[in-house]
């Protein structure tokens, strides 16, 4: 009798690649419900397209490259992009601009670099940092939350604003579209008001924007459950998330009139959804456990003096791209103590 | 030493573990092979014992073809310091030695010693029992150990004896005892534990003595309370305190050497280092057995407990097994294949090596044979990109970044993967178990590690080269500098005119010369009237020799000796 000869280990974990980007996705559900809850329909036809494209795409260029096609849509992780990017858009962009994201994500960020896990840069960051530089009316453009819309767009509302550009009848763009909370916090601290003040408008619920604070904590329930199943570890998210409140809460106590409560940098803008979904990119983030607490610190600081003194509302893309070029040399830096060696010496060099 | 001991002892209170970083919660699949006692097997009719069954030079035969031998016989001695022998396992004639197939994860086949058994099993004779092992010198018991042939009957096969030598600057406070067996289904320490628990203890008590260490930790996972109990009932039995279990939490690799101590003691053993270093020495529990059965009762080791397991096999059970003995005939022992077998895996699941087929025969280090069904072991899924996930790195017992000598392993820079500690690895297959991209990374590693020593021993043979070529050179060059001086000294020789003086031999003329001297002085003392004398500086005894010499003379030609040299 011949027997096969591999070799050891001879048992295969239960874990996969597609695992782990479904349950990525499973956790951003409840966020992504919460969206469409406030801010409507929009939402969901962003996501479809957005996956659509991506998944297409990622095809595609893996046709071209004369690679399997099938292992790579698969693994899911063009979704996982996809989801990522259009949950992180206006509801109401035009369809072609959510297609040129998805299209540079895939195609230029992660195929053109190797495709998955050779990809220095988070694709989903990327690209909305390419359409927030080139098209900025229209990445600013935000729906308010429907409880404080004057008028909802229905389903048949937002796909002819997002495919035709046609708002519904009777309505102008601008009486549809509202800038972010972090946004008009910005520009009516530009115009010397005091947070006080500011906070008198019916946008603000009991930390950052209404509607959007609570989205926050949807994606905060999706993040846990990626911990609890140890799809993630807790340094990235604890250690951003906990520099940039240290930061806020600095500069709060200092002067609390012209710096924001700490609680509402946390839950504005992409922060949660940063901190558990985005920085958290296996593929882009630092790989040892000090250098992921670095990574994510200096991500948290980042996004706090961007917000604050920046020339944009938010800042997790940029902080998350511009710690993604950094990750390796920190990894350098960081490696762990084996096993038997003398403490304090890394490695032998 | 023995205050010392006492005072450490009494081990009431439930020990301190320690933590190693990383490992592995596995199904263990115990329980299969632990449903009946130990067997022996059949006397096989044929065996081949491989001359190289361990770590080191290989054994060479002290027998020839066509030889008869009995039970214990030594059949092959060590070679060099870091070898075992090899006895008999049964009686009967040596037919042929010779290459034949070994268990080798290449299929690999070599020399073997093959006996063909006479089916009367009967016993060479042996050397003294040594019931009083404490009485004796740890010198002489290391040389028993050495005789027996023992190796580490864990998997590594390092013969014990070396592990044994004291070495003067490191001397070893604890015994440590791995009765861990972490990897999934492998149970025949468990089973020797359970049913030779006096054995294990008897080894361990000879063992301690010979390295002269204080205390005796036993490490037990705590998936074998039959095991554990039965062990402290010996220990009890013994009388001996210096020697405690230690129930150890069920985490693989806990069995691992350097992991073991680390979970007993909190002690890492350093990097390229041994654990003599830090005062301990690991023997298996298996191991310690056979020093008992070598020192008590004058036995070398030619038998080992094999577990044979796995949904392939009919009847999983552990096997008394003759060394030699091919697996073909353990498993139809075992009941033979059943139809879902799909694998044949020497060792465990996680660190053993597929057979490509089962005419190989059981070594010393051979601890199970393992027929895996496909849903048991199933074929690896083809391996994706690494999204670097880390999760290597989290079960990495020994906290190395296994993505990171992953990437440079592929790219075939060896000196990173140096750099990252490549050698430092111990191949327990974590990493590549918990790999959601199924990359087979422990396979990178082998591919790493084999390549480093091939260069490094290219570099050493292209070094040696390098010297021989240089003095050869330098050995030339002499050689023609000598030639050319002989010719040189033959050119001037021939090119002098022969001396005015009649050719006479210069020899001759010396010896003219010397005997005018001699003469001359010999004239010149005889005027002063003194005879030559060599006796400057005496010792007492020859001054009373050379009295009683003149006496005699005297006595016997006191005329002719005046005047006379």
């Amino acid at each position: 009798m011949r027997f096969p000869t591999l070799t050891s280990p001879h048992l295969t974990g239960p874990n996969s690649t597609t695992r782990v980007m479904a349950e990525v996705l499973l956790a951003l559900v409840p966020g992504i419900a919460a969206l469409v809850w406030y801010f409507g329909w929009g939402v969901v036809i962003n996501i479809v397209l957005a996956s659509l494209a991506a998944v297409a795409a990622e095809a595609a260029v893996l046709r071209l490259r004369g690679h399997p096609v099938q292992p790579a849509i698969t693994d899911l992780s063009a979704l996982v992009t996809a989801w990522l990017f259009a949950v992180s858009i206006p509801p109401t962009l035009p369809w072609w601009l959510t297609v040129i994201g998805v299209l540079f994500a895939i195609v230029i960020v992660k195929q053109l670099y190797g495709g998955i896990g050779y990809n220095p840069f988070n694709p989903a960051m990327a690209a909305y940092v390419l359409l927030l530089v080139s098209y900025p009316v229209q990445m600013t453009a935000w729906l308010p939350p429907t409880l404080l819309a004057d008028h909802v767009l229905s389903f048949q509302d937002s796909l002819a604003l997002i495919f035709l550009g046609t708002p519904p009848a009777g309505l102008a763009m601008d009486a549809i579209t509202q800038a972010t909370p972090l946004d008009v916090m910005r520009q009516k601290l530009d115009l010397n008001q005091m947070i006080s003040e500011i906070r008198q408008s019916p946008l603000w619920g009991d930390f950052g924007g209404r509607g959007w604070e609570w989205v926050g904590n949807w994606f905060l329930l999706g993040g846990l459950y990626l911990l609890a199943r140890r799809v993630i570890t807790w340094h990235i998210p604890v250690s951003m998330l906990g520099a940039m409140l240290v930061a806020a809460g600095l500069f709060w106590l200092a002067d609390p009139e012209t710096h924001p409560f700490p609680a509402f940098h946390l839950f504005s803008g992409g922060a949660i959804l940063g901190a558990f979904f985005i920085a958290t990119d296996p593929v882009t983030a630092c790989t040892t456990r000090k250098g992921q607490l670095i990574f994510g610190g200096l991500i948290g600081l980042l996004v706090f003096a961007i917000r604050s003194w920046g020339g944009y509302p938010d800042a997790v893309a940029f902080s998350v791209l511009l710690l993604n070029i950094a990750a390796p040399t920190i990894d350098h830096y960081t490696q762990p103590r084996v096993f038997g060696h003398a403490k304090g010496r890394k490695h032998d060099r | 030493m023995d205050q010392a001991a006492r005072q450490e002892m009494p081990q009431v209170t439930p020990r301190r573990v320690w933590a190693f970083h990383g490992g592995l919660h596995l199904p263990d699949h115990k329980r299969e092979s632990t449903g009946r006692p130990v067997r022996p097997a059949e006397l096989p009719a044929r065996l081949w014992l491989p001359l190289q069954q361990h770590i080191g030079e290989p054994a060479q035969p002290v027998v020839s073809v066509g030889d008869t031998v009995r039970k214990g016989q030594l059949l092959a001695r060590p070679k060099g310091a870091i070898s075992a022998g090899i006895h008999a396992p049964t009686s009967g004639t040596v037919v042929a030695i010779g290459p034949h197939a070994i268990p080798h994860p290449s299929g690999l086949r070599a020399d073997c010693i093959e006996l063909a058994s006479d089916g009367r099993d009967a016993w060479a004779e042996l050397p003294e029992p040594w019931p009083d092992f404490e009485a004796r010198d740890p010198v002489e018991l290391r040389e028993r150990v050495r005789w027996a042939g023992i190796v580490g009957l864990g998997g590594a096969a390092f013969p014990s004896s070396v592990k044994l030598s004291p070495k003067a600057d490191l001397p070893v406070h604890t015994l440590v005892l791995n009765g861990a067996e972490c990897e999934p289904y492998i149970t025949c320490d468990d089973m020797l534990m359970r049913e030779h628990a006096d054995r294990v203890i008897e080894g361990a008590r000879i063992l301690r003595h010979v390295v002269g260490a204080r205390a005796v930790l036993v490490g037990i996972e705590d998936n074998k309370p039959e095991a554990i109990g039965a062990m402290q009932q010996a220990i009890a039995a013994s009388g001996d305190a210096r020697i405690a279990v230690v129930v150890v939490p069920t985490k693989y690799p806990s069995g691992g050497e350097r992991q073991l101590i680390r979970v007993l003691t909190g002690a890492e053993v350093p990097s390229n280092g041994i654990p003599a270093q830090i005062g301990i020495v690991c023997q298996n529990v298996a191991t310690a057995a056979a020093v008992a059965d070598a020192v008590v009762r004058g036995r070398p080791l030619i038998s080992r407990i094999v577990t044979l397991t796995g949904e392939g096999i009919a009847q999983p059970c552990n096997l008394e097994v003759l060394i030699g003995t091919p697996a073909r005939d353990l498993i139809a022992q075992a009941g033979g294949y059943t139809p879902r077998v799909a694998k044949l895996i020497l060792g465990g699941p996680m660190m053993g090596f597929a057979l490509p087929h089962d005419d190989v025969p059981i070594t010393k280090a051979a601890n199970c044979l393992l027929a895996p069904s496909r849903a048991e072991s199933p074929t690896p899924p083809a391996p994706l990109p690494c999204i670097r996930c880390g999760r290597c790195a989290e079960a990495c017992p020994v906290e190395l970044l296994p993505q990171q000598m992953y990437w440079w392993a592929r790219a075939k820079d060896l000196d990173k993967t140096q750099d990252y500690n490549l050698f430092d690895c111990i191949e327990c297959g974590c990493c590549a178990h918990v790999c959601p991209s199924h990359i087979p990374l422990v396979q990178y590693y082998r591919y790493a590690k084999t390549e480093a020593w091939a260069k490094e021993q290219e570099k050493r043979k292209a070094e040696q080269a390098r010297q021989r070529h240089e003095m050869r050179v330098a050995r030339l060059e002499r050689l023609e500098s000598e030639r050319k001086a002989k010719l040189r000294k033959k050119k001037e020789e021939l090119e002098t005119p022969p001396a005015d003086a009649p050719a006479e031999d210069p020899k001759k003329a010396a010896i003219q010369a010397a005997l005018e001297r001699a003469a001359a002085k010999k004239a010149a003392l005889a005027a002063q009237g003194v005879a030559p004398r060599n006796t400057g500086e005496l010792t007492p005894a020859q001054q009373r020799q050379v009295e009683a010499a003149d006496a005699r003379r005297q006595a016997t030609a006191p005329a002719a000796r005046d005047d006379e040299d």
